[in-house]
């Protein structure tokens, strides 16, 4: 089955028998061509007594297939200058690269051999193993790190698939072995798990054409998802320190339990947010935390909204003289704009930002592949570019009020401060 | 307006003019979306700062979005923005420049952002005071990574006495002294149209646009920016060594060679070696550090990485106005001590050293660059960030003559160039993580040509 939009980005989208998604796009701007295969095999999907096995595998399974080693791998692909990065996030996997145009047949077979038959040598996994291990003792000395993943589990619980680590502990890492890895491999890598988009200097049927020949031979069920249940909002305040005292500044994580991508007030939200925390240099909280009071050089929320409610987070970086301060102001600006609602005048220019960056966001091959993978993910429709617009601009502003009374309840937040920070949180 | 020259290019022509008043003005024309990226160069970096002044020019730059006398601070938020742009700034030792990049019919608005704040900044003495804090807290942010920390002391060892040493940042006694009077003078001694280069990339009519640069900027007086710092940096007699020792999880390695500016001959050989031995990276530093480069075949990927000895290596060569560093970076795997991985990094560059590379190493690295200088063209923003940085520390002709350059390089000169990785020139930085309360941190620099492996820590 194919179809195509009739406007905009108006990119091919064609079902492949075996269920594979595969989306392409033409653009001509560069002789080059951008390849993302993205798999429902994020950690999301880790067993619940093997956290970190979809990271592990995302970082072990572009090294070697049953047709190439790894060192031949390595040498096919970057005697054309190419890099190809795999990256586990919660939901899924990705597979991305880019390649000159003339290379695009026999990198997207690479690619192909590298989601299908992936060898998952001892060797390999040994190496990768100890990458991991050193990946985790260096999030174990970020503050950043440290705050971010404190709030995940502080908001969902530790072992809530949206409160696990990604990459799992240093006991998980070392205990996993080959056959968990196949396993996973096996029931996540999987053509109705997939969706390939394909941008660039490039004919569409002919970029879909060849990835059906590649893929359509590829038979893959996958196993049954995990359930994911949905975390309510607390009914009171937490707080709590992680301390690392040797460190020249503290970074604050302050969560509230948001929305769904699915909630009819999703857009409503998404401007909300940018008033918040992201308009221009940090919206209403780079305002008075960094401009008027000069305390962070960073601060931004960001609203993860996903298949289940997902939190608005609210990121700073102060140092551990300021945390109190800093909190008090971040408290001040969220119970402002529940109380008073944003003005008209916000609201018109991030509707005007959000809809008029679309040309940026939509100016090279990965930032067009990265969209289209978004908008298959979320079955927002080939015709969405040309929607979105609309959406946002059939927000009222008392839509936008409604949807910070209803998220921005700091008596409900979640706060863990990593650093250098030896004072009380309330 | 005095003269006017054009290039061909693949894609459309290089207009470039020079207003009366000294400014540069580059406009490129590419129609493949609704966008036009403008960006406004001043030569000005960390490496024109006197002892006691470090960090001024970033601080001048983070000051130089704080209202104009025609853009009154608190017209400023959202000023791009309402045309669904970004706009940014950036400072490094050769040079500070600020970015608009929006849909095209906010040309006229980024020019005239542009012109205010070459001329008109207000440096209201509380904005200077506030943004000492965030630029504080910039560089402590900075300082919560290891490696970030380690990249600043194994610089300021590679340099005994050019500016180059200093971080971009500046020292935290400086930001701590600096007065609003400082920021002022530097601000208006640098930022003059015959120190300024101005580019404009995307769907615009040349000759309209340097009608409204002409109208914008053409006011603008020229000025003196006096003699500048300038110093070579003598010839290092001796390896030098500098461990930071403080609480963390993870060591690093580092290890420093001087190596050729832009414009000077064995620059290109070097950026193919360095592709050989840590994978091509490209030569935007806007644009082509946020993908990684295709590593896992590179020697050194393949002696330290797939060894198990290190989780990741890196190699940084950058285009800059006078000779700087080549920095190889490497981060040691759990259980590693430090010694096995700096033996073995040192035992590849010696290899490469004695021996050269191969043919088909040469011809990967070449391909790999090829295919990176397209990856990083596909932006008007990147486009324009090239021909402007071109501009300011060497000649933005040089932007067109990348591919052939680089397609030039023979092995014999990337033989050549490997002896730029001499052990008397180098400088080896560890970071020596302990564990909370067990240990004092400090810095200990040892300036040694005894034991390579032995060296003194704090």
């Amino acid at each position: 089955m194919k179809t195509r939009a009739s406007a905009g980005l108006a990119p091919v989208r064609r079902t492949l028998r075996t269920g594979a998604v595969v989306i392409a796009k033409e653009s001509h701007a560069t002789p080059a061509v951008t390849i993302h295969a993205s798999f429902a095999a994020g950690s999301v999907f880790d067993p619940s007594d093997q956290e970190g096995l979809a990271y592990f595998v995302s970082r072990t399974v572009d090294r070697g297939s049953v047709n190439r080693t790894a060192d031949a791998l390595a040498d096919e692909l970057e005697r054309r200058g190419v890099s190809l990065s795999v990256s586990c996030g919660r939901h899924t996997t990705s597979a991305v690269c880019s390649c000159l145009v003339e290379d695009f047949e026999a990198v997207l077979a690479l690619v192909a051999d590298v989601v299908m038959q992936p060898l998952f040598s001892g060797a390999e996994i040994a190496t990768r193993r100890g990458e991991i291990v050193t990946l985790i003792r260096q999030d174990q000395d970020s503050p950043a790190a440290m705050a971010t993943q404190g709030l995940s589990a502080a908001m969902f619980g530790s072992s809530h698939p949206y409160g696990r680590r990604l990459r799992g502990t240093v006991e998980n890492v070392e205990g996993t072995q080959r056959p968990a890895m196949l396993a996973f491999h096996r029931a996540r890598y999987c053509p109705s798990t997939m969706s390939l988009v394909i941008v660039g200097d490039i004919e569409a049927s002919h970029a879909i054409d060849t990835a059906c020949v590649l893929f359509e031979d590829w038979q893959q069920e996958p196993a049954a998802p995990p359930s994911l249940p949905i975390v309510a909002p607390p009914n009171g305040r937490r707080a709590s320190i992680i301390p690392m005292p040797d460190k020249a500044q503290a970074d604050i994580a302050y969560g509230l339990m948001a929305i769904a991508r699915s909630d009819p007030s999703y857009y409503a939200h998404w401007l909300m947010n940018n008033i918040l925390g992201q308009y221009a240099l940090g919206g209403r909280l780079g305002d008075s935390i960094r401009e008027s009071q000069g305390m962070a050089y960073y601060v931004f929320s960001s609203l993860d909204a996903s298949i289940i409610p997902g939190p608005l987070v609210i990121r700073a970086g102060v140092a551990g003289r300021n945390v109190a301060r800093a909190l008090a102001s971040i408290d001040a600006e969220l119970s402002k704009l529940a109380g008073e609602g944003p003005t008209d005048l916000e609201v018109t220019e991030s509707k005007q930002y959000l809809i008029g960056s679309m040309p940026i966001n939509l100016e090279t091959n990965i930032g067009i592949a990265t969209f289209l993978q978004t908008v298959e993910f979320f079955g927002l429709g080939l015709d969405y570019d040309t929607r979105l617009p609309g959406l946002l601009k059939a927000v009222t502003r008392d839509e936008v009020h409604q949807a910070a009374v209803r998220t921005l309840d700091t008596s409900r937040a979640t706060v863990v401060v990593a650093g250098p920070y030896t004072g009380s949180l309330s | 307006m005095a003269s006017r020259r054009s290039s061909p290019t693949e894609a459309s022509p290089v207009h470039e003019a020079l207003l009366d008043n000294g400014l540069r003005v580059l406009v490129q024309q590419v129609r493949t979306v609704p966008l036009a990226s403008v960006w406004c160069w001043y030569r000005v970096g960390s490496k024109d700062e006197a002892p006691g002044s470090t960090g001024v020019s970033h601080w001048v730059e983070h000051m130089n979005f704080k209202g104009t006398t025609g853009i009154p601070r608190d017209k400023i938020k959202g000023i791009i923005e309402k045309y669904g742009g970004y706009w940014n700034g950036y400072t490094w030792i050769d040079q500070t420049a600020y970015t608009e990049t929006a849909t095209r019919d906010a040309l006229d608005q980024m020019l005239f952002i542009e012109s205010e704040r070459m001329t008109s900044c207000l440096y209201d003495p509380a904005d200077c005071e506030s943004e000492r804090t965030v630029i504080v807290s910039e560089l402590q942010g900075g300082e919560n990574d290891p490696e970030q920390l380690l990249d600043r002391e194994v610089t300021a060892t590679a340099f005994r006495a050019h500016p180059y040493r200093h971080p971009t940042i500046g020292w935290l006694p400086d930001l701590e002294r600096l007065s609003r009077s400082d920021l002022y003078a530097h601000y208006r001694k640098y930022y003059v149209p015959n120190n300024a280069t101005l580019v404009v990339v995307g769907d615009v009519d040349v000759s309209d646009t340097l009608g409204r640069v002409a109208h914008h900027f053409a006011a603008a007086q020229p000025g003196e920016t006096g003699s500048r710092l300038r110093t070579q940096e003598p010839a290092q007699l001796g390896e030098r060594r500098v461990t930071v020792s403080r609480e963390g999880t993870t060591a690093y390695l580092k290890v420093a060679f001087h190596a050729p500016a832009i414009g000077a001959p064995g620059f290109f050989a070097l950026l193919v070696l360095d592709a050989v031995l840590t994978g091509a990276k490209g030569l935007n530093l806007w644009a082509s550090f946020r993908t990684p480069p295709p590593q896992r075949s590179a020697r050194l990927y393949r002696a330290l990485v797939d060894t198990g000895l290190a989780s990741a290596v890196s190699g940084a060569l950058m285009p800059t106005e006078e000779p700087f560093l080549y920095i190889l970076s490497a981060t040691a795997t759990d259980g590693t001590r430090l010694a096995s991985l700096e033996e073995a990094m040192l035992v590849e560059i010696e290899r490469v050293r004695s021996r050269g590379i191969e043919p088909g190493e040469l011809e990967k690295a070449i391909n790999q660059l090829r295919a990176r200088l397209v990856f990083e063209s596909d932006s008007v923003s990147g486009i324009a960030h090239q021909l402007g940085h071109f501009a300011t520390i060497a000649d933005w002709q040089l932007y067109h003559s990348l591919h052939e350059r680089i397609a030039r390089v023979t092995i014999d000169q990337v033989g050549a160039a490997a002896l730029w990785l001499t052990p008397a020139a180098r400088t080896i930085g560890w970071f020596e993580p302990h564990a909370p309360g067990a240990g004092v941190d400090g810095v200990t620099q040892h300036s040694a040509a005894t034991d390579p492996t032995s060296p003194i820590s704090g």
